[in-house]
């Protein structure tokens, strides 16, 4: 065999080997389902069943010449429509992103963003003593588990942007006067706290992942809580599905499942009306990657003064907002190639159900969401709203 | 020991560099308070002509070929020579692509002390340097033998440096200049087929805040509605983002337009000091410690992503009015 | 050919930075050490260097808090020598660096060595010129752009105004490097760590440290911010209203002929 034969090989069976279905890769009937559903599949020269097609052929270094694996966001989107099963954002699309890092191939906004974990533990290249600085103004204070030192109930991940990005740390304030007002004993890592390293995982760094994820666990080691609860769909993921890999279990929820079913306790604090029509975007990493659908539908069919409508791409349907898989960190890149943002897709889908209220829970959501809305809803209908926040805004606290 | 301040006039194809100047400003000031003279040093060849407007009490001429253009290691022979001999209080470099090569060489050479980065003298004669990205300043005592230092522009300004009268020159013959290392092959210009940001009226500036070549549309947007152009710091061309020829910056242009809008620019010293020339600078950057904020005019906290639409909307409804 | 690269790690200004008690140093407690970005740009244009000719590459650094993370990314990146320099280095200065490494590097006999042209905690000048004087060599600094040719670099040195300057040095010889011809590059955090356990460190301590030529510090203070921009806050849309005004108090904005 020629050096690129078995590099091809190697990676073939590398992908095979680092999912448990991997070996379903065979099965591909090559039925272009993926490639079709893919957001950004008509922009790839190779889409994910092309992908297969040339891996099983031997050819993967013609993949490796293109910059087009950059395109996925891994909204699982292809993974959920294949008939064969196959783990093709897991395997194949995160496979193929590793070898391209590996190679030093990386676009320069995701390279910052991965040194910027490196170096500080979060993407956003923000001081990491300053992790806790959104929770100052909080009455009563946020206890920080390494100050506080006594078992709490919730450990609750925050998570990078909740902690740091301007818009979104109105999300983690509005979490911790919710989790006051219901006398939750939590706590939260604050500096202890580092990125959960889940997109990064995705993006192709995998050693980055590993290094983050260590930290975190062997903080989650030192205190004593019974349950972890995220902001953040991505910290979800990955303590659940990746952590326990490594080593580091615990019991792990997203804040949506957690306040569902407290929700006979949050019952009496909703009081204000937020009287408006909302339409609720289902995030990759909730619902495909997770199938957690009900929870935070609930929780938005309980506030009061609502009318919950559908968007046509809905459930396991649901449009990528693009920032999965590194897309958070490819903004210009992939405007560049494609000339479309996936936001401003899901924005129009929003507007057309009428809604005055587009519902989100993930925190990558609230500002490509605004941002989007800029350009696409020139009325200014639509309002983006964490779930939390609406929780809250009703609350009234 | 003599007590003169000795400047170190830097020149680059045929144009005496700002910062001479300054230094010459800075080193009146020295000069005063040890009750000596003002010399300035020109190396060059048949680059007399240089001299007219520099505002010292004399100035040291040495003509050579090899010193028609900057080059480190004729620099160093010639300036060694002149300082063993001379003996000065002060010897001042620009902290610059020119002196900022010889100064470190000169002081190891002839075991003097330097000091980098210096924005300017006390009134008792104490430096003050600037570090860390212009954050944390350094303030120190002249050593009592020969001292070097390196100024950065800001202190002092340049038309205090220039005079109506030539000073008297005095020629100081060059060492022997054989066996040199360094040849200048050529000067590249920047692409003439550009804007000369240095020309304009009306900047804005881009910085690392920027985050992606993407957003810098939003620059764009900007500058098409105020008639003005496009420019950056060292991190966003670094990034192949927009050409040499926008560069602001110590390696880049110094620029004086009317209006300089900094959009997501720190403010490192090396950038600052491209663009203390600008009438009115408005910085927006979300960091409120950003130095930035030091020098310009106006400047808001608020996130450049929430302010440009809204900027360039009310712009042009202000220029249809 | 041989290259040797010089680099030193300097305070992280994304952390505030604060003056020790004593009024003279920077306060170390909360202190954190990032590799000096130019020495970054010495770094990738050294293995650019061998990618082309087939150089040796050697990096040393000075042992500061995190300087065997930033060598192992060196050695990841294809550095064939990692050497680390050891000893106290509370009060360490330019000129004593300069001195020291220069000591070493005779002994490597390089044929060039490539340093970052300036740093941010530079007090005493930048490291590079001082290097070079040591070793009796010529030192070319603002250097963003380097091709070897026998015995000589062909260097393109940055002049203010966007002027470069094509110069040629016979080796050996020192450059200050301003920027690599391309940004430096991205190794996987799997690299970096399958070189930790493959690769070693090569730790040389120091003989005792010369710090004259470094200026006598009275004071370090935080800048002062007397001069501090007259500040505007509000919403966006009241931002926007002052700035628009203030355009207007400068005569910039043009009307629009309709």
């Amino acid at each position: 065999m020629s050096n690129l034969e078995t590099a091809n090989a190697i990676f073939y069976n590398k992908i095979q080997e680092a999912t448990q279905d991997g070996e379903k890769l065979r099965n591909c009937l090559q039925c272009g389902n993926c490639s079709g559903i893919c957001p950004f599949g008509y922009v790839m020269i190779y889409p994910p069943s092309r992908m297969i097609a040339e891996v099983r052929a031997n050819r993967f270094e013609k993949i490796l010449g293109t910059e087009n694996i950059w395109m996925c966001v891994s909204c699982y989107a292809c993974t959920s429509v294949c008939p064969a099963q196959i783990p093709i954002t897991a395997g194949l699309m995160t496979g193929a992103k590793e070898e391209l890092l590996l190679a030093g191939n990386v676009p320069s906004e995701l390279q910052a963003a991965l040194e910027y974990s490196q170096r500080y533990g979060n993407p956003l290249g923000e001081s990491p003593r300053k992790r806790a600085d959104w929770a100052r103004e909080i009455q009563p204070e946020v206890k920080l588990l390494g100050k506080y030192r006594q078992p709490v109930d919730v450990l609750w991940f925050v998570g990078d942007y909740p902690s740091y990005h301007p818009r979104v740390q109105h999300i983690a304030q509005s979490m911790a006067k919710l989790l006051n007002a219901l006398n939750i004993n939590f706590g939260i890592l604050g500096p202890e706290e580092y990125s959960d390293g889940d997109s990064q995982r995705l993006a192709g760094e995998r050693g980055l992942f590993e290094m983050l994820a260590e930290k975190n666990g062997q903080a989650f080691n030192k205190y004593d809580f019974k349950e972890i609860i995220t902001t953040d769909p991505h910290a979800y993921n990955a303590i659940k599905n990746e952590y326990p890999k490594l080593g580091f279990s615990f019991p792990v929820r997203h804040y949506t499942e957690f306040l569902a079913e407290n929700i006979e306790k949050i019952l009496p604090f909703l009081k204000n009306e937020i009287n408006a029509r909302v339409t609720y975007h289902d995030p990759c990493y909730l619902g495909r990657a997770n199938n957690i659908y009900e929870q935070p539908r609930s929780l938005i069919q309980n506030l009061p003064g609502v009318e919950l409508v559908e968007m046509p791409h809905n459930l396991k349907n649901s449009l990528c907002c693009g920032g999965g898989g590194g897309g958070m960190w490819l903004d210009g890149f992939q405007w560049e190639k494609s000339h479309v943002r996936l936001s401003e897709w899901r924005i129009q889908e929003a507007l057309s159900t009428g809604a005055n209220i587009l519902a989100v829970a993930c925190p990558y959501e609230t500002s490509r969401f605004e941002d989007a809305a800029k350009n696409i809803d020139k009325t200014g209908q639509l309002r983006i709203r964490d779930i939390v926040e609406l929780l809250v805004e009703s609350m009234g606290v | 020991m003599s007590q003169d301040i000795y400047v170190l006039i830097e020149h680059n194809q045929g144009q005496v560099a700002e910062i001479s100047y300054v230094m010459l400003a800075a080193g009146r000031q020295l000069a005063g308070i040890h009750g000596s003279q003002l010399f300035a040093m020109l190396l060059g060849y048949q680059a007399q002509g240089l001299s007219l407007d520099i505002a010292a009490d004399k100035l040291l001429y040495i003509d050579h070929p090899a010193l028609k253009e900057f080059a480190q290691d004729a620099y160093l022979l010639t300036l060694t020579e002149i300082i063993k001999s001379r003996q000065p209080r002060v010897v001042l470099f620009g902290n610059t692509t020119i002196g900022s090569d010889i100064a470190g060489a000169v002081s190891i050479a002839l075991g003097l002390d330097l000091a980098s980065s210096c924005r300017y003298f006390t009134s008792d004669g104490k430096f003050v340097s600037q570090i860390c990205g212009g954050k944390i300043m350094a303030e120190g005592n002249l050593s009592s033998g020969t001292t070097l230092l390196t100024m950065v522009p800001g202190g002092y300004k340049p038309e205090e440096g220039q005079s109506e009268h030539p000073p008297v020159i005095e020629n100081f013959s060059p060492p022997v200049l054989d066996n040199l290392r360094i040849k200048n092959i050529k000067f590249i210009q920047p692409e003439s087929f550009d804007i000369d940001i240095s020309k304009e009226s009306i900047l804005i500036s881009v910085g690392r805040g920027i985050q992606t070549r993407d957003n810098l549309e939003l620059a764009e947007n900007l500058a098409n509605s105020l008639g003005g152009v496009v420019c950056a710091s060292r991190p966003v061309i670094d990034q192949g983002w927009l050409p040499t020829t926008r560069l602001v910056g110590k390696s880049g242009k110094h620029v004086k337009p009317k209006v300089y809008i900094a959009l997501g620019i720190s403010g490192a010293p090396e950038h600052v000091e491209a663009i203390t020339g600008s009438e009115t600078i408005i910085a927006i950057n979300t960091d409120p410690k950003a130095p930035i904020f030091d020098i310009a005019t106006y400047g808001t906290e608020t996130d450049l992503f929430d302010l440009i639409d809204v900027l360039v909307e009310k712009v042009e409804a202000a220029k249809a009015s | 050919m041989k290259i040797v690269v010089f680099v030193k790690l300097v305070p992280d200004l994304v952390e505030e930075l604060t003056v020790d008690p004593g009024g003279t140093t920077l306060d170390t407690t909360w202190l954190r050490m990032i590799i000096n970005e130019f020495d970054d740009h010495a770094v990738e244009q050294a293995i650019l260097l061998k990618e082309k000719t087939s150089t040796q590459v050697i990096v040393i650094a000075p042992d500061f808090d995190g300087v065997d993370e930033v060598l192992f990314t060196a050695c990841a990146k294809g550095a064939d020598q990692i050497i680390k320099l050891t000893g106290d280095f509370s009060s360490i200065n330019n000129h004593a660096l300069a001195r020291a490494v220069a000591s070493r590097i005779k002994i490597l006999q390089p044929d060039l060595v490539l340093t970052g042209v300036q740093a941010n905690n530079d007090i005493d000048g930048s490291i590079g010129p001082a290097l070079a004087a040591c070793l009796n060599q010529p030192f070319v600094g603002y250097v963003s752009g380097v091709t070897l040719e026998d015995n000589t670099a062909i260097v393109q040195k940055e002049y203010p105004g966007g002027v470069i300057a094509e110069m040629s040095i016979t080796l050996p010889a020192v450059l200050g490097i301003q920027a690599a011809e391309q940004p430096p590059r991205y190794v996987a955090v799997s690299k970096v760590r399958q070189v930790m356990k493959t690769s070693n460190i090569d730790e040389q301590p120091l003989d005792e440290l010369d710090n004259s030529g470094f200026p006598e510090v009275t004071r370090m203070f935080q800048s002062e911010t007397s001069a501090h921009a007259e500040m505007i806050t509000g919403s966006p849309d009241e931002i926007a209203d002052r700035l628009v005004s203030v355009f207007k108090e400068k005569g910039i904005l043009q009307r629009t002929n309709r």
